[in-house]
């Protein structure tokens, strides 16, 4: 396979995850905002705005929050780069260009959602409209993985969509913990204390991840018991150790392919034994905060490593 | 739906009865509800844009990515129609490939006089670089389009040979796929010869004009200009129909001799390349210096029989249209036989006699750039304003030898489906024709382009026309 198609591939499937977390983000936020006063609404769209990464380009455009301006921002605005249509025309784009290393199934479940989300976002999103253009984003990531599985090849182009997968969503949800993550002062020093749980029912919504944890905690919301879930809990397809593990098995099968490890799977390696028997105390005895700079500054050598093991670029 | 007379009808006679050729379409047509095929229409469209079978159009604000109209009445030809079309494409397929390999070398054709030398020494085509060698098993034109009108029942013409790169295979292909996904029960009714091979036909071809160097399966794969080129979607779909690497110049180094691709696992020499990139951005230490398009000493390569580049470079002479004027003698030179498919008359304005002649009739003749293509740097005399005409009288009066001129042709019509039923338009005829050191193969089908505006003779994708599936009837 062509390094500039592996490129391809890993990045279509990077802005495919990236685009399905902000509408996830988005969708979270929605929920919250129905539920509080026009005040704290505000400051929760502020809040959404920050996790997602596009706070300052916000803020440069708009003095003031509200719902409708904040989504519409981060759906379709022409000046953010971010955009959920900016990100779905990077997936659609690189889709393209490796058009000849995924299957039919895939390139029409790409399109297919690619000229619906256009459509969807051809105009600005009412609120009758909103929760119907998240759910659209939600499904184009569940068709597109889900045609992925049943119609591809497991060879190089799987491995190298399905790394490019896990290093995003690894780094989106060490980005939602990391920004929350005052959240947890509190419940450190007052064990047992009011949490805002409205604040952690939205990092669970956000990743998806509110009925898994209500299954396994019976309803109990804490803080210290959401982070182990959020990352260390490798059953959950969203926490960082699973992440970790997926990561690690397509890496591995990406050497097998070639015959040859390179410098990637040298720094997933080291990465692991960092990460494995790591009990959630640690964590927070390490500190949280640079627990997750460390999380992604990993991320980002193994996905710079990838790029230069199987020549994205040059 | 009757033919008037004026115009060859090809589904009716001028009695209004169904032609030995159409005989299966009708019956099943009769026995289908209007509604229901409206809606089959609707769902043809959403199906090309759901598979991205589109091409980019450019303008300055932003991108947009177009369908070429699809029309879902077949256009069906016998399997005796057929068998004639075929002989005569193989014949003049065969010259114009021996015509390429002479001009590049003894010039036998001009020193006999039959054609002046001017033709190609004028011509931006023409490659100095390519005089003196032969190509891997002397072929020039790997893939070859024939446009191809008709006038009568017996009455084929060829309108021009694209001989550069011809586009459009992509859409006889997925015509068809549409076709039979939505009347699945015509084709168990109408017995029709199949196109589908034509990606393994292709990836054969060009495999057989692999440098004679490469011992092994040949390594082949397409080189297109990216993803922002109009025909990018064709580009990638027979790169993935043939199983081949889909590679953009700035995938490609010469390494050791060769042009080699830069893969997941250090760079892999590719034999034969199918490019889709104009030879003037081919190579920037040969050609346009600009270009990064291209691979920096592919030329040298190539001339060393490192690599097949299909086709070969400077064949773009063969679709200007003054040569085309003299492709009756040059079929009969390489071939020593009279043409078995005529050229539409053609005046060469360069010619004192003819440009008198065209001048005094310009209302009644097409006129056409001789290099220009895709029905643009034309004039249609019957349709044009006294203004256009006034135009093209200076212009060919300033420079004649850059215009030929044509009758304005009687093109037959098949019918379209509107929503007022079916209505008869014009329409013209690419049959694909891969050549290789073997054989020359032609796929029983071809690319059927329509004018869907009622009267129109321009069929161009780029101005209106439409594209219909093209039925060649088993015997």
């Amino acid at each position: 396979m062509l390094g500039r198609t592996a490129n391809g591939l890993f990045w279509m499937f990077r802005y495919l995850e990236r685009a399905e977390n902000t509408a996830r983000l988005l969708d979270a936020g929605l929920r919250m905002a129905l539920t509080r006063d026009l005040v704290t609404a505000e400051e929760e769209w502020r809040s959404v705005m920050s996790t997602a990464g596009q706070r300052a380009g916000y803020e440069a455009k708009h003095g003031t929050y509200t719902g409708m301006q904040a989504w519409n921002y981060i759906l379709r605005d022409k000046d953010n780069p971010s955009s959920v249509l900016a990100m779905f025309g990077q997936v659609r784009q690189n889709a393209r260009l490796a058009r000849n290393a995924i299957s039919g199934e895939l390139w029409e479940a790409i399109n297919e959602n690619w000229l619906e989300i256009q459509d969807q976002l051809a105009k600005p999103v009412g609120e009758n409209r909103v929760l119907d253009t998240v759910a659209t984003i939600r499904r184009a990531g569940t068709m597109a993985h889900g045609a992925m599985e049943g119609s591809m090849l497991r060879n190089e182009a799987y491995h190298f969509g399905q790394a490019g997968t896990f290093l995003e969503r690894g780094d989106s949800i060490a980005r939602i913990l990391d920004i929350k993550y005052y959240l947890l002062l509190p419940s450190l020093s007052y064990v047992g204390s009011s949490l805002d749980t409205g604040q952690w029912d939205q990092v669970l919504r956000s990743v998806s991840g509110d009925r898994a944890y209500r299954w396994l905690n019976a309803g109990q919301i804490d803080a210290r018991g959401i982070c182990e879930f959020l990352i260390l809990d490798d059953c959950f397809p969203r926490s960082l150790a699973f992440c970790h593990s997926a990561l690690r098995a397509n890496l591995a099968a990406l050497a097998r392919l070639h015959g040859s490890e390179g410098e990637s799977n040298a720094l997933m390696r080291a990465a692991d034994t960092r990460i494995a028997d790591l009990t959630i105390d640690d964590v927070f005895e390490q500190g949280l905060h640079e627990f997750l700079v460390d999380f992604t500054a990993s991320n980002a050598a193994i996905g710079d490593a990838i790029a230069k093991d199987y020549r994205f670029l040059s | 739906m009757t033919g008037d007379g004026e115009f060859f009808d090809e589904m009716r006679d001028p009695g209004g009865a169904v032609r030995e050729a159409y005989a299966g379409y009708c019956d099943w047509f009769d026995d289908q509800e209007t509604a229901l095929l409206r809606r089959k229409h609707t769902e043809a469209e959403s199906n090309f844009r759901k598979t991205g079978i589109t091409f980019n159009v450019y303008s300055e604000e932003e991108a947009e990515e177009r369908l070429i109209p699809f029309d879902m009445v077949p256009r069906v030809i016998t399997a005796a129609e057929w068998r004639k079309l075929t002989r005569g494409i193989e014949q003049r397929v065969s010259a114009l490939n021996a015509f390429m390999h002479d001009l590049y070398h003894r010039q036998e054709i001009i020193r006999a006089g039959r054609i002046p030398e001017r033709l190609f020494r004028n011509n931006d085509a023409w490659l100095p670089h390519m005089v003196g060698f032969t190509p891997p098993g002397g072929i020039y034109t790997h893939i070859v389009g024939i446009d191809l009108v008709r006038t009568g029942s017996d009455e084929f013409y060829v309108l021009e040979d694209n001989a550069r790169t011809p586009s459009g295979v992509s859409y006889m292909l997925e015509n068809r796929e549409t076709m039979m996904a939505m009347f699945p029960e015509l084709f168990m009714r109408v017995p029709v010869e199949s196109v589908s091979d034509y990606p393994r036909r292709l990836a054969k071809s060009l495999a057989a004009c692999a440098p004679d160097c490469i011992r092994g399966k040949p390594t082949v794969a397409v080189l297109t200009p990216g993803i922002y080129n109009s025909a990018y979607f064709e580009h990638a779909f027979l790169a993935d129909q043939m199983g081949a690497e889909l590679v953009e110049g700035s995938d490609l180094r010469v390494i050791d001799g060769r042009v080699a691709m830069r893969t997941t696992s250090g760079y892999k020499p590719v034999d034969v390349i199918y490019r889709r990139v104009d030879d003037d951005f081919l190579d920037p230490m040969t050609f346009n210096e600009d270009s990064v398009l291209g691979v920096p000493g592919i030329m040298d390569v190539y001339r060393a029989g490192g690599v097949t580049i299909a086709n070969a470079p400077g064949t773009g002479v063969a679709d200007d249209k003054a040569i085309y004027s003299f492709m009756p003698e040059i079929v009969e030179f390489y071939t020593g036989e009279k043409p078995l498919l005529p050229n539409v008359e053609t005046h060469r304005c360069a010619d004192e006699e003819s440009r008198k002649y065209v001048l005094d009739n310009l209302a009644e003749l097409v006129v056409k750039e001789v290099h220009g293509s895709g029905g643009y740097g034309m004039l249609i005399g019957p349709t044009a304003t006294k203004k256009q005409i006034a135009e093209f009288r200076k212009k060919i009066a300033d420079e004649p030898e850059n215009y030929i001129a044509q009758p304005t042709l009687a093109l037959s019509t098949c019918p379209i489906f509107t929503k007022k039923g079916l209505a008869p338009r014009h329409v013209d005829l690419r049959p694909f024709v891969l050549v290789s050191p073997d054989k020359i193969d032609i796929t029983p089908g071809g690319l059927t382009r329509v004018a869907l505006d009622e009267g129109s003779l321009v069929v161009n994708s780029s101005q209106g026309g439409g594209t219909k599936d093209t039925w060649v009837l088993k015997d």
